[in-house]
């Protein structure tokens, strides 16, 4: 019989193929495996600080009871503008170039710069906005920060519309333009809603990837100890706190940064949960 | 490009019939090229009021880019461009001036795969009818209807108006494409093969449907089913490598054509 002149052949590729699937799998243990361990660190830790008081009082000085009022405000409210800024922008630019430009010149140098400022790292931004509003004001304020967070918003939202009305299949856009539908008309009205949950689960990354941000947030909005909801002024934020707090030497600080770890950790955990489930919705429409 | 003199078509292009036709679109010395690569080569034709025109041949002979050039679609592409004459009634459709919304209301398309929009089924017809008319409601309800009605779709969806078009079998999201056509009351139907993706039925219906709409508009179909083309039209054209090798009566085509190679295409010998 044949099989039995090529059995050989047969168990060494078996063979081969147990020892690829050992090592992929031993590999994606030992990545997950730390992964487990950040959060189960992150959980501990974090949750046997949570208490009301947490969301509800000011950052303290060391060995004083307090919360992170101050700071959960100040990252609400910077990542806010800093959405409300970068999501149009990025959804024009991205719609330019799938739509309007998709054949331009222009729009592959855009597309190269985008994709260097989307893997620029963070600290450089906040360098820049530094440069430019920071130093020209003469002080830190909550404006700088959330506009280097609106730095960091654009490239991703721009990625993201560009690659999901790309994805609109162009009959679609043909069948739009066979009724007389104006180009205007035919991206409003068809290809974003065709796009919408892609376009949505975009900006949701986007705030996902800013509100863990610290960098760009040292340099430009800094911090402040108090209640203030003067963008003119150097605001608080999750980050930066937690970055201050978690390398002072206070125990009771130590506690809040870990509570404020997990509290943007179980932020973007949602924000994630969205997202999919949004783009599982696109799937199936 | 130089102003070329209007030939009248050379004898074997022309139809042999005597009957009254009124040309709804002449096409005349029509080159098309994607880049520098010359698609259609000196196309003469005419399609009639009243009449559906089929165009067949084998896969890359310019069918489907000779039908969209007669909306002008193949602008919303770069590098694509169609010299000489084509005439929609009196107004040149080449025309850099062109309207192409207007003239895209005038000549509406059906494509090869189904595209209902990603909206209810309602929204898929009222949307082209409120781009170009102000209606009160109840008006605008009588036209989605009939234009369902036309597409012989109304008593499949009459209960189910808000649903997705995208909830709709591939044969009933075709006819809901004819209605979305139908509704914004074009002069021309432009059909780039509508069946290829349907079962046997629904390319049924959609042949029955063609017929119908024919008394009302003028039909042009792309079509790879040599069947289909001389079920459904009055009027064959032959393309072979981006030349219009033929053009006549369907009977008369399918009968007796006057070209070898028509007659080998038809037979089932190449293509």
């Amino acid at each position: 019989m044949a099989a039995t002149v090529q059995s050989s052949l047969y168990t060494s590729r078996r063979r081969r193929n147990r020892i690829s699937m050992g090592l992929a799998f031993a590999a994606t243990a030992f990545g997950l495996s730390w992964l487990v361990l950040i959060l189960a660190v992150l959980l501990w830790e974090g949750f046997s600080g949570l208490s009301l008081s947490v969301f509800t009082e000011m950052t303290p000085p060391p060995g004083a009871a307090g919360g992170l009022l101050n700071p959960i405000a100040g990252s609400l409210i910077m990542t806010t503008i800093a959405v409300l800024i970068g999501t149009p922008l990025g959804i024009l630019a991205g719609t330019y170039m799938a739509e309007y430009g998709r054949y331009d010149r222009l729009t592959t140098v855009v597309r190269f710069i985008n994709d260097i400022l989307l893997s620029a790292p963070s600290i450089v931004v906040g360098l820049f906005v530094y440069e430019v509003m920071v130093a020209q004001m003469g002080h830190f304020s909550g404006w700088a920060g959330a506009v280097s967070l609106a730095v960091i918003v654009v490239p991703v939202v721009v990625r993201t519309t560009e690659d999901m009305l790309i994805l609109v299949p162009d009959t679609l856009r043909e069948a739009a333009a066979s009724i007389g539908l104006p180009r205007s008309l035919m991206i409003t009205k068809v290809a974003y809603r065709a796009a919408r949950a892609g376009m949505v689960t975009g900006v949701l990354l986007a705030i996902a990837r800013i509100s863990g941000e610290t960098a760009p947030l040292l340099f430009t909005a800094l911090n402040n100890q108090f209640w203030s909801l003067n963008l003119n002024a150097p605001v608080a934020s999750l980050p930066v706190v937690i970055f201050q707090f978690a390398l002072s030497p206070y125990h009771d600080w130590q506690k809040l940064a870990w509570t404020g770890a997990l509290i943007i950790t179980l932020a973007v955990l949602a924000l994630s949960i969205i997202a999919r489930t949004l783009a599982a919705q696109r799937k199936t429409s | 490009m130089s102003v070329a003199a209007i030939t009248v078509p050379t004898v074997s292009h022309a139809p042999s019939s005597g009957e009254d036709l009124s040309e709804k679109i002449s096409i005349r010395n029509l080159e098309f090229f994607y880049g520098d690569n010359r698609a259609l080569k000196d196309i003469n034709v005419s399609l009639y009021h009243g009449k559906v025109t089929a165009f067949i041949g084998p896969s890359g002979c310019g069918k489907s880019t000779l039908l969209r050039i007669l909306n002008r679609m193949y602008d919303l592409y770069p590098n694509q461009r169609a010299t000489g004459h084509v005439r929609l009634d009196n107004d040149d459709i080449l025309a850099p001036s062109q309207d192409l919304n207007l003239l895209r209301a005038k000549v509406g398309m059906v494509f090869q795969k189904p595209t209902p929009f990603p909206m209810t089924i309602f929204e898929n017809i009222a949307f082209g009818i409120r781009l170009y008319e102000r209606l009160p409601k109840s008006e605008l309800e009588d036209r989605v209807r009939h234009a369902l009605e036309r597409a012989a779709l109304w008593e499949e969806v009459k209960n189910k108006l808000d649903a997705n078009g995208l909830s709709l079998s591939g044969g009933q999201q075709q006819r809901l494409c004819i209605a979305r056509t139908v509704a914004v009351r074009p002069e021309v139907i432009l059909f780039d093969e509508p069946c290829s993706a349907l079962d046997p039925i629904s390319t049924a219906k959609i042949e029955e449907l063609i017929d119908e709409l024919k008394d009302d508009y003028t039909i042009a179909i792309v079509t790879h089913n040599m069947q289909q083309a001389a079920r459904v039209s009055d009027f064959t054209a032959f393309m072979y490598l981006g030349e219009l090798v033929e053009f006549g009566e369907t009977t008369r085509i399918f009968t007796s054509p006057n070209d070898r190679r028509t007659q080998d295409y038809i037979t089932g010998r190449f293509g």
